[in-house]
């Protein structure tokens, strides 16, 4: 020890990881980790293989395919209603859990942490659902008539007994001339949350793409933009709009958090469509190109260095006066930002952090903890794709151990091996990392904080990372065999 | 009083498989004083009509759907007796007695019939409708095992004998052999055993012989070759099992010989399905299935 380099360390790691399992489930995981750096040739992120159905019997942290319809890209549009159709559970325990803050009178015009579900039960299964669907559509409007529109997000059972809720949705959209649209998202279909975003975003492409009555009286500018996968998770959309108007463009549409069905049905008149998660939305991003030539960029939001080359590259898209808005907005902010730095790096430089969490953000916050002079050494997806990991070879740093679909088991001997000074995932995770006595932050919903988005943002986040890596409680967490102190010195 | 045998009647849609489920459990009553629960899994509820003397009786889950949940019903409003001789009162020609209920499910096309079936097992097991006086309870299930609702009735703790309803009709024979795969499946799990083969027969050629030698491949008995009588429809135009129609008609004492047979049953297997190209063969040599030169396969009539 100690004169191994971090690759030499990192590649033992896995190799140790494989050690337990059989033969096949160790010839298959080991497709899914590796060993990557900037210069690397040909490493993990080239190699990674993902997207893949999850061994039988580890601990996977992935989601299904409601939850990528109904909790990720759905859920958030705010003056829409989504039942879950199906039995209580699904609904209720995706119910207001992932932060998306919305403005709005929550019941009357807006209804993001309501939980609306038909409640299965054993006859509905027997009999069929259809009947009960229709009543509750019909109910919802009378109970609350001023949302506009309905999704119905499908759960398991609907798919194994084969109910028609794609007929019961024309036929209420007939009846009563507002939106109703129903996503076969059904939990088994997949592997991961990641078919339910594809499956949300093509009923977004079938049924909200197609409604052109809204565009019909829309004034467009010519610097309309529409911010594409940010779901406002503690109010990310908003910190990003703050900048976006500074530089003079104006933001139309907001997907899908803190949005409406109306902004969704204008965005084909935008400018140029802004992708944060390009997991969960470059579906509609390149159907949007496809169909009505808008084209679509990809940007970071995350700390000031990303973020200032994020607001370069949008402003060269547009003319001279927005890039001279823009430099004026990054100096405004640099200043800020460069004094959060000043205060926070001092007490987190060469801090080791792993990372691993979901869409965009295993590669994307990379950058902000770089700012802060921490070390990303291991990273990797939930449910990200080939291009997923390709994209995060421009954003690692140093040697980084990548692992895809990490299980519960893999991730805590990661940890063992590698002995980051911060774990940063999701609340599955969170209670493992701390009872080991390890610092630990929950990058899906920012652990009740945020936003983490733009400028501003940036010092929440550094902020975040002092208070959990420097917290005077960790101190007490030693257990009394790992004092060097002798009993009764 | 012996112990309650569980037994279930499965075989291909059509077959005639409630007729002769019924007449040979009215037989088991009429002539041996056999107590018996007849739990019809079939969202056509038909399975309990002869002995009911009525067209269908209210079902578990039609019943279950109208209260809210299967949790509200009570044993009494989905267990009906027996009509007449049937009737547990009733002891004049014998002290048997015939209880029906019916899991019934949703119309064609909707919802899930297989969960019917299990909700309704479960029900009924739950309730206690499987008293200490009975001697059996006898499932009447829908045509194939087409998923794992209707094979509930020969999961663990369930039917331990099945009787399959057949005829020397091609398609009968292939629902015969993939029950039987059913049960295999089954059967070191649950103690579930192929009990044989009922041939309800269509006088086809060499019927008998061909349901003899596919019970033989099986490993199991053709237990009764059931020969067709109009007698039987007669019956059933009153809503009647033959038996009771007509306790000495001969029909009726084939029934008779078959329910003689069934409680004294002892031959409970695990069955040997067939391979496709063995159930073909077995088919060929019987003469439903030509021997076919390749070269004719697929062409029409004037071609070759």
């Amino acid at each position: 020890m100690g004169t191994e380099t971090l690759e030499e360390l990192q590649k033992k790691a896995i190799a140790e990881v494989l050690e337990i399992y059989p033969a096949k489930a160790a010839k298959n995981r080991a497709k899914h980790l590796g060993v990557d750096t900037p210069e690397g040739v040909k490493g993990a992120c080239d190699k990674t293989r993902s997207n893949k159905q999850t061994v039988p019997g580890v601990m996977s942290q992935r989601g299904c395919a409601y939850a990528g319809s109904k909790g990720v890209v759905w859920g958030p549009v705010k003056d829409m209603i989504h039942i879950s159709h199906g039995p209580i559970g699904c609904g209720q325990y995706s119910r207001a859990g992932r932060r998306n803050y919305y403005i709005g009178t929550t019941g009357v015009d807006t209804f993001v942490t309501m939980n609306f579900s038909t409640d299965f039960s054993e006859k509905d299964i027997v009999f069929g659902g259809d009947k009960k669907l229709k009543k509750a559509l019909e109910e919802i409007d009378e109970l609350f008539p001023l949302n506009n529109g309905i999704t119905i997000q499908s759960e398991c059972p609907i798919g194994l007994i084969g109910d028609d809720i794609q007929a019961v949705a024309k036929m209420h959209k007939k009846e009563t001339d507002t939106p109703t649209i129903a996503v076969s998202c059904e939990g088994f279909r997949g592997v991961s949350q990641s078919l339910g975003h594809h499956l949300a975003n093509d009923a977004i492409r079938d049924e909200v793409m197609t409604d052109s009555t809204a565009r019909q009286t829309f004034e467009s500018t010519d610097y309309d933009v529409a911010i594409i996968g940010d779901y406002n998770i503690g109010g990310d959309a908003w910190s990003t709009r703050i900048l976006l108007e500074e530089m003079g463009l104006r933001v139309v549409a907001q997907w899908s958090g803190d949005a409406t069905y109306k902004e969704m049905a204008i965005t084909p008149k935008v400018k140029l469509n802004l992708l944060h998660c390009y997991r969960s939305m470059n579906y509609i991003s390149r159907h949007m190109e496809q169909e009505f030539g808008i084209p679509w960029m990809e940007y970071n939001f995350f700390g000031p260095s990303k973020t200032t080359e994020s607001l370069r590259k949008i402003a060269a898209f547009f003319d001279e006066s927005i890039q001279e808005k823009t430099e004026a907005v990054i100096a405004k902010y640099t200043k800020m930002t460069d004094e959060v730095i000043e205060k926070y790096k001092p007490v987190l430089e060469g801090k080791k952090v792993m990372l691993y969490v979901g869409g965009l953000r295993p590669r994307h916050v990379i950058g902000a903890y770089e700012d802060l002079g921490m070390e990303i050494v291991g990273t990797g997806y939930e449910f990200g794709h080939g291009d997923d990991y390709k994209r995060t070879k421009e954003d690692i740093a140093r040697s980084t151990l990548i692992y895809d679909d990490v299980n519960e088991y893999e991730l805590e001997k990661f940890v063992h091996a590698i002995k980051p000074d911060l774990v940063a995932a999701g609340v599955k995770e969170k209670y493992v990392f701390q009872k080991m006595g390890l610092p630990f932050r929950q990058m899906h919903s920012w652990d009740y904080s945020g936003p983490y988005h733009g400028y501003d943002a940036f010092a929440i986040f550094a902020k975040d990372m002092d208070l959990a890596m420097n917290s005077p409680v960790w101190n007490h967490t030693k257990a009394p065999w790992e004092t060097k102190e002798e009993v009764g010195a | 009083m012996s112990e309650l045998r569980q037994i279930a009647f499965y075989g291909k849609g059509g077959i005639g498989k409630s007729t002769t489920s019924q007449n040979t459990l009215a037989a088991m009553v009429h002539y041996y004083g056999q107590k018996i629960l007849i739990v019809g899994c079939d969202p056509k509820a038909d399975s309990t009509r002869l002995i009911l003397h009525e067209k269908a009786q209210n079902t578990i889950m039609q019943l279950a759907s109208e209260a809210g949940t299967v949790e509200d019903l009570e044993l009494e409003d989905v267990c009906k007796p027996g009509a007449a001789e049937f009737h547990p009162d009733n002891n004049e020609i014998t002290e048997g007695y015939i209880m029906c209920t019916e899991s019934g499910g949703p119309e064609p096309g909707v919802g899930c019939a297989g969960r019917g079936v299990i909700t309704a097992i479960n029900f009924l097991e739950e309730e206690g409708a499987y008293d200490d006086e009975l001697d059996f309870v006898s499932y009447d299930v829908l045509g194939d095992v087409v998923c794992g609702g209707f094979a509930m009735p020969i999961r663990e703790g369930k039917a331990q004998e099945i009787y399959i309803v057949m005829s020397g009709e091609m398609m009968a024979m292939y629902a015969a052999n993939n029950i039987s795969k059913g049960i295999l499946k089954y059967a070191n799990t649950g103690g579930v055993r192929l009990a044989g083969l009922v041939c309800n027969a269509r006088m086809t050629d060499k019927e008998y012989d061909l349901a003899k030698q596919l019970a033989k491949s099986l490993g199991t008995q053709m237990i009764h070759f059931v020969p067709r009588s109009n007698h039987v429809q007669r019956a059933e135009l009153r809503r009647m099992t033959v038996v009771e129609y007509s306790p000495n008609h001969d029909q009726a004492m084939e029934y008779k010989e078959l329910a003689r047979k069934i409680i004294a049953n002892d031959l409970k297997v695990i069955p040997t399905p067939l391979e496709m190209d063995d159930l073909e063969d077995l088919l060929m040599e019987f003469g439903l299935e030509d021997d076919v030169e390749d070269a004719i396969v697929g062409k029409k009539e004037g071609e070759a």
